[in-house]
């Protein structure tokens, strides 16, 4: 710090004092009958709760402070600006909208433990140099949050690090801030700032009061059977056919269970049985699966599930795009796909794809899916297709125990996923590092 | 302003017995359905036998502590970030490191494999989660590439890719978690609830795949709806931090490693604690938990440098992985179970089989 101690004495008692101020107006902001209206805020489709406008912030401060918009504005942004609320709409910019934009009351102090920092900051920069009462509380924290100090102790690095790099009008700010902070001392969760908190507890809690609850005999009997029956599926607990390939070094066991493999194994088809998500996750499955539902001609409901989670799942620039596509090929009347969905859902459907989001199609695919694991789905397993697989399906040999155990195998490299969008000029094939064995792993 | 003062308290305290009164009432609602205890049911199950894990791989590379690791798809690939900054792309098979970044903060305490085996995001101290996409040109110079994703107001504890590459989920020292397009860094999603830092955030495996469970300094375990953004379960029978959270393979629970030394199994159709997994020579706190692909075993890596195996069913412990010099950051199961990967404060990765 380079300014002399008599102005940096007289410049953090009065940072300290509009610090006391703002803490006075966030009081008074939360007050339940004459504070700041809270209320539940939309943000895209979600609804959070007690929080409130730009716009009721700043007419609150008008109102109360009998002051002007400018200067509303002015003392809003210094709220904004020092954390004390904070903007749900981006985030990244902290600064106070006079409209619609919600905001919340910061509950946990920004920074992480300021205070802690500080010192440890004050400790880092001059060994030894606290004064006694510091190096009181100083060690009060520590053991306090004694398991949070590594990250205290690294904080404080780093803001030093990053502050070497500042302006010194801006590093001279900072540090006043952080002293007044230090300085005004308040307990560690300040009482009144609790009334967000609470509130949104007595909120979860009802709503958990309403929960369907399952008696614990039948859900605790539903991991029993669960374990059980992916015990066999479980390498570490009875091991892999042919070999794990981190014991044996032979890659056999994912050779045999890549993606595309003309037959697959015995346990990977049984697995296709266990649930509707275990045949859809395996790609390999859910193309049999598909098969099956061209001979039953109800193809399109899984072609309608699969573009759906596309939807869901995909970028939001092509969210509308990809909506459109759907209603033309799966929802159109005399659509080439038609998907037979009820009507009520159909309706609700419809009516959302006028403003298409990224859930508009998840009543209709929910409706689809569960058609499809009650109804073609049991029948799958019961086709021949599916008996025939099975029956065609591979046992791997286990591997014997090599005749010279001492020698290691040479450990072969794979193709990375990344060759997959490799640049166009050539280099896809065999590109960079994936080429090499090594000989100098070490050993268990 | 005294009587304003007066007159919040008031309310606060009128709110607080409310809030207090709701708690009990919870407790019992759920009490109601407690038939059975887990490790009754358990009974009937044969016991484990001795298991022969050793470390199969050692991973050296990293010049600092390892905090963070995630596979790739592929079961042999996996992405780990350091407190140096550094983020090491590795095909642990082999023990070619594939990638590096070196990011400009320290504490990389996040980091994530996409789907498609593509790109890499992780995040930390810079209070920002980045997507890297990975090249195999090795002139290419992957920071340059970086896309910052994620904006919090701390640092970041965690990230997933959720379904695709195209959303991430991140966890904030800021007590919020969020979903972010990648494509646009836009913010879709913000999950308000926890009152303290969120440390862990793990994605349902479920069907319809819209849930997932964030736990915290607040000691909760939040369940959340990822479409309206909502808190849909809440846990707190914690006694410290929770560290880590991860769901059991069917989805229906999930565990959870906290400060207090224990580890617990959440059943979310009972809505309740069903197991806690604890020893009185485990003292340490328990900052990571994995499932086996069956979700039989629970692998727990503690602070005394050590991770525990647990029988989940039964709730006792199975056997003791030694061999890390410093804290176990992390471990998680390959994709396909054939492997455990842990991380530690001591530098290295090690593969366990």
């Amino acid at each position: 710090m380079t300014i002399n101690t008599l102005a940096k004495g007289a410049w953090h008692r009065e940072q300290m004092a509009s610090f006391r101020k703002m803490e006075k107006v966030i009081v008074a902001m939360q007050d339940p009958d004459m504070g700041v209206k809270m209320r539940n805020q939309r943000l895209l489709i979600t609804v959070i709760p007690h929080a409130m406008t730009g716009r009721d912030i700043i007419d609150w401060l008008i109102q109360k402070y009998n002051i002007c918009e400018e200067e509303a504005l002015h003392v809003g942004a210094m709220l904004v600006r020092y954390g004390y609320v904070y903007p749900l709409k981006e985030p990244r910019s902290l600064v106070l909208r006079p409209d619609e934009s919600p905001y919340r009351f910061q509950v946990s102090q920004p920074p992480l433990h300021p205070p802690a920092i500080y010192l440890a900051k004050k400790n880092i920069r001059k060994q030894g140099e606290l004064m006694e009462y510091e190096k009181e509380r100083y060690s009060v924290l520590h053991k306090r949050i004694n398991h949070t100090w590594d990250f205290v102790v690294m904080q404080a690095r780093e803001q030093l690090r990053a502050s070497k790099q500042r302006r010194k009008a801006d590093r001279i700010v900072l540090e006043c801030q952080e002293q007044a902070y230090w300085l005004i001392n308040r307990p560690p969760v300040r009482p009144l700032l609790l009334y967000s908190v609470v509130l949104d507890y007595i909120e979860t809690c009802r709503r958990a009061l309403g929960r369907n609850r399952v008696k614990s005999s039948i859900c605790l009997e539903g991991f029993v059977k669960y374990s059980e029956q992916y015990l066999n599926h479980d390498p570490i607990m009875q091991g892999c056919l042919p070999s794990n390939p981190w014991i044996s070094d032979d890659t056999a066991h994912w050779t045999m269970n890549a993606e595309v493999v003309p037959s697959p194994t015995r346990l990977r088809v049984e697995r296709w049985s266990f649930s509707f998500m275990e045949l859809l996750n395996d790609s390999m499955g859910r193309r049999e699966f598909m098969t099956y539902l061209e001979k039953e001609f109800s193809a399109e409901n899984l072609c309608f599930w699969q573009a759906c989670e596309d939807v869901r799942h995909g970028e939001n620039s092509r969210i509308i795009e990809k909506v459109e596509d759907i209603y033309k090929n799966f929802l159109a009347p005399g659509a080439a796909r038609w998907v037979n969905i009820d009507s009520k859902t159909m309706d609700k459907t419809l009516h959302g794809i006028r403003h298409p989001h990224r859930f508009v199609m998840d009543d209709a695919q929910m409706h689809i899916y569960f058609l499809m694991k009650k109804d073609s789905y049991p029948r799958y397993l019961k086709s021949d297709l599916y008996k025939n697989m099975l029956a065609k399906a591979v046992v791997p040999q286990e591997t014997k125990k090599s005749v010279f155990p001492f020698m290691r195998r040479q450990r072969h490299a794979s193709p990375s996923p990344a060759q997959a969008v490799a640049p166009e000029d050539g280099q896809a094939k065999g590109a960079g590092q994936a080429g090499t064995n090594s000989a100098a792993g070490s050993q268990a | 302003m005294a009587c304003q003062g007066l007159q919040s308290g008031e309310t606060l305290a009128s709110l607080k017995k409310e809030s207090d009164s709701l708690k009990k009432k919870l407790e019992e609602e759920r009490g109601k359905l407690n038939d059975i205890e887990l490790h009754q049911v358990a009974e009937k199950v044969e016991m484990l036998g001795a298991l022969s894990i050793k470390t199969k791989r050692l991973l050296k590379g990293h010049g600092n502590k390892v905090l963070c690791m995630d596979w790739c798809k592929d079961k042999r690939r996996l992405v780990s970030s350091s407190q140096d900054g550094k983020v090491i792309v590795w095909d642990a098979f082999t023990l070619n490191k594939e990638h590096g970044v070196t990011l400009p903060c320290t504490w990389v305490m996040a980091c994530a494999y996409a789907p498609s085996g593509c790109a890499v995001a992780c995040g930390g101290l810079d209070n920002k989660c980045s997507v890297f996409p990975l090249s195999l040109d090795k002139n290419e110079n992957l920071s340059a590439k970086k896309k910052a994703v994620a904006m919090h107001t701390n640092y970041v504890s965690g990230c997933t890719f959720t379904n695709s590459d195209m959303q991430l989920l991140t966890s904030s020292g800021d007590g919020t978690c969020a979903l972010w397009d990648v494509e646009s860094g836009q913010l879709l999603q913000s999950f308000h609830g926890h009152t303290a830092d969120v440390l862990s955030l793990d994605l349902a495996p479920s069907e319809t795949g819209n849930t997932f469970v964030s736990g915290g300094s607040d000691k909760k375990a939040n369940v959340w709806d990822m479409r309206s953004g909502q808190n849909i379960q809440s846990f707190e029978s914690h006694e410290s931090d929770i560290n880590c959270v991860k769901y059991y393979p069917s989805g229906d629970a999930f565990a959870s490693a906290s400060d207090d030394s224990t580890c617990r199994f959440y059943d979310l159709r009972a809505d309740r604690e069903v197991a806690v997994y604890q020893k009185d020579s485990v003292i340490f706190g328990a900052s990571t938990v994995d499932f086996s692909l069956s979700g039989r075993l629970l692998f727990a890596g503690y602070n005394d440098y050590t991770i525990n195996v647990w029988d989940v069913l039964k709730g006792t412990r199975v056997s003791v992985l030694f061999g890390h010099e410093n804290r176990v950051s992390r471990v998680r199961v390959s994709p396909d179970g054939t492997a455990l990967c842990s991380a530690s404060w001591d530098n290295t990765l090690r593969i366990w089989a």
